[in-house]
């Protein structure tokens, strides 16, 4: 009774058009920006905001470039490690050539140059579909990360292979990366640049590209056939898929973990991405962020709760446990619900709507 | 039925012959299409309809034989330039895009008049605003005109059948096509889902002076509603002519009726 749009009316396109059309959900997206903006930071200990917000953030980045991709283009991709390798390291060779650029600069950069290289292993999408390009994307995994740990001019020849990424500011001495950066400060950074993207995606999918990528994933023969040119298409959602998952990836290397490493982007991180936007909801960009918050959330549930009823269990079982728990889930969610999370949250909200009625 | 003054002729398609491997499912077709009509291809299953449609917006390319559409004499074609060249056309089986609302379907088929890029259409901002709402104007037009307003925000993969033939319709003509193929849009559908669909064909053709090329297998309905009617059989055009002359042909009744031997 209290959530429905009953009694709004809109007078023009512009209002139906709208992200949220119904007032009680723009409310409630102005108090989580609220409380994301204003209460985490000042609540949070930096415990929280360091390993839980963080990668939470950074990988819903990430899941929203997969999810553009997969859920809306429907171009299944286990690349998605090898861009956000590719992200991480364009970033470092702008941030260490030109130390005078700016981080957003940087980051900017290294996402549009891995939106090239999304573009290059776009290119067999034309031909081949689903699974078979699943394999073809999983090569440029294996080869993304063997080319930045082969050559040594990726990570300017440092004898570790292992190198750090330098300390930036966002303006005057509020560093975000390096070791004067406090958590809030990478955490609100991070904050905006998700905050700022999900908004341009959100506008993408609802225009006529993402009308496009939609129509080529659901029947991509009537797709052709009103006019839309396959490979354009395709290679749109690549490169800004891919673009994403750079940014995301100079994120997670520069204010993360603060260091650019290979191993952090390899191909468990695809899954890891590819299994957040299935548990999450293809398609949604709700989805994107559920199914980042589930994957991130779910491991220090796990470690924390046989403590909770006072259980002992060694760490190496819990671990195993982890990935039981994964497999279970993944299958409960291809077989009951496959839309995820996001589809679950749709159900809530249509019943909340006539609730207390049946219909 | 409806006597009327034919316009000029803007599809010719001339000595079509289409094979794949050793079967010969087009076999020497020939016929025209004038500005404004309804022009009907009929003929038992298997007789090469669906496959005439496809040579005509490019989907197949048949090894001999010329298509000429609007003076302009086309060879290899890509399948997206028959809707650049104002080509729209509904399917036998279904092909709406099933995770979208009817809304987005019906917008899809504007795609080709969306000029803003993508970076106007991710800032949702300036042009690219405008040109949604204007083309969301038109698609209300569409919906108004098909009487599909309740189930505009719905998924099409939960409609049932005769609405996603409309639907499919909407998509179509959203496009604003010159020529509109039609693959047996009242396949599978009761008497008054018929009528209904038959008043649609007849007010677009009547309204938007949109020609129709219209496969259908129910006799009243190709009779009543067309200008002329092609017959094929096992790839071979058996007729060409109004309904009147077709219905009395031999080749044709023997064709329908079967032949003693």
């Amino acid at each position: 009774m209290i959530y429905r749009e009953a009694g709004e009316f809109k007078a023009s396109y512009r209002e139906d058009m709208a992200i949220l059309p119904i007032r009680q959900d723009r409310w409630f997206m102005w108090a989580l920006m609220a409380v994301a903006f204003l209460v985490i930071p000042s609540i949070a200990s930096e415990y929280w905001l360091g390993t839980i917000m963080l990668p939470f953030l950074i990988l819903a980045l990430a899941a929203l470039g997969l999810n553009v991709l997969t859920g809306y283009a429907g171009q299944l991709s286990l690349g998605t490690g090898g861009f956000m390798a590719t992200g991480a390291f364009a970033a470092y060779k702008l941030a260490t050539a030109f130390p005078e650029l700016h981080i957003i600069v940087v980051i900017l950069l290294a996402g549009l140059i891995t939106a090239g290289v999304g573009i290059l292993f776009g290119i067999p999408s034309l031909r081949i579909k689903g699974f078979y390009l699943a394999v073809a994307t999983l090569a440029s995994q294996f080869f993304l990360i063997w080319m930045f740990n082969k050559f040594g001019w990726f990570t300017n020849y440092s004898s570790s292979g292992v190198i750090s990424a330098p300390p930036m500011t966002a303006f005057g001495d509020f560093f975000v990366t390096g070791p004067h950066a406090t958590p809030v400060a990478k955490y609100l950074f991070a904050l905006t640049l998700v905050v700022f993207f999900a908004m341009m995606t959100k506008n993408l999918v609802r225009s006529n590209i993402g009308r496009e990528w939609m129509a080529v994933r659901d029947m991509d023969i009537a797709a052709e056939i009103i006019g839309i040119k396959m490979l354009p298409t395709k290679l749109k959602a690549f490169a800004y898929s891919s673009f994403l998952c750079g940014i995301a990836g100079a994120l997670w290397a520069f204010v993360h973990t603060g260091s650019v490493e290979p191993l952090a982007f390899d191909v468990n991180r695809s899954f890891q991405i590819l299994f957040m936007i299935i548990i999450g909801g293809l398609g949604s960009i709700m989805g994107a962020f559920l199914g980042s918050a589930f994957i991130v959330l779910l491991p220090i549930l796990l470690t924390n709760a046989p403590h909770l009823f006072g259980l002992n269990i060694p760490v190496d079982i819990i671990s195993h446990i982890e990935f039981m728990v994964f497999g279970a889930l993944i299958l409960f969610f291809l077989i009951v619900e496959p839309h995820g999370l996001a589809r679950l949250w749709q159900i809530t909200k249509e019943k909340l709507r006539l609730w207390p009625f049946p219909y | 039925m409806h006597e009327r003054t034919l316009g000029d002729v803007v599809l010719e398609v001339r000595n079509i012959s289409l094979s794949f491997g050793a079967m010969r499912v087009l076999n020497d077709i020939s016929f025209d299409v004038r500005q404004g009509e309804i022009r009907s291809i009929i003929g038992p299953n298997g007789a090469g309809k669906s496959s005439m449609l496809n040579v005509i917006n490019g989907f197949y390319h048949p090894q001999e034989g010329t298509i000429t559409y609007r003076g302009e004499t086309r060879h290899q074609m890509k399948v997206h330039k028959a809707a650049e060249q104002g080509i729209a056309r509904t399917f036998q089986n279904i092909a709406l895009f099933k995770g979208m609302t009817t809304l987005d379907n019906i917008m899809t088929g504007r795609n080709l008049k969306i000029k803003s890029n993508m970076l106007l259409q991710a800032i949702y901002w300036g042009k690219a605003q405008k040109e949604e709402i204007e083309h969301r104007k038109k698609v209300e037009e569409i919906i108004d005109f098909l009487e599909i307003q309740a189930i505009r925000k719905t998924p099409v993969g939960r409609l049932p059948y005769g609405m996603q033939k409309r639907v499919e319709l909407g998509r179509a003509l959203a496009a604003e096509p010159d020529i509109l193929l039609l693959d047996e849009p009242m396949a599978g559908m009761n008497v008054e889902e018929k009528e209904d669909m038959s008043r649609f064909v007849l007010d677009i053709n009547d309204e938007f002076g949109t020609t129709i090329i219209l496969i259908e297998h129910d006799m009243g309905v190709v009779m009543d509603l067309s200008d002329r009617v092609v017959v094929l059989d096992y790839g071979l055009q058996l007729a060409d002519g109004p309904p009147d002359e077709v219905r009395s042909n031999q080749a044709v009744i023997d064709a329908y009726l079967g032949v003693s031997h």
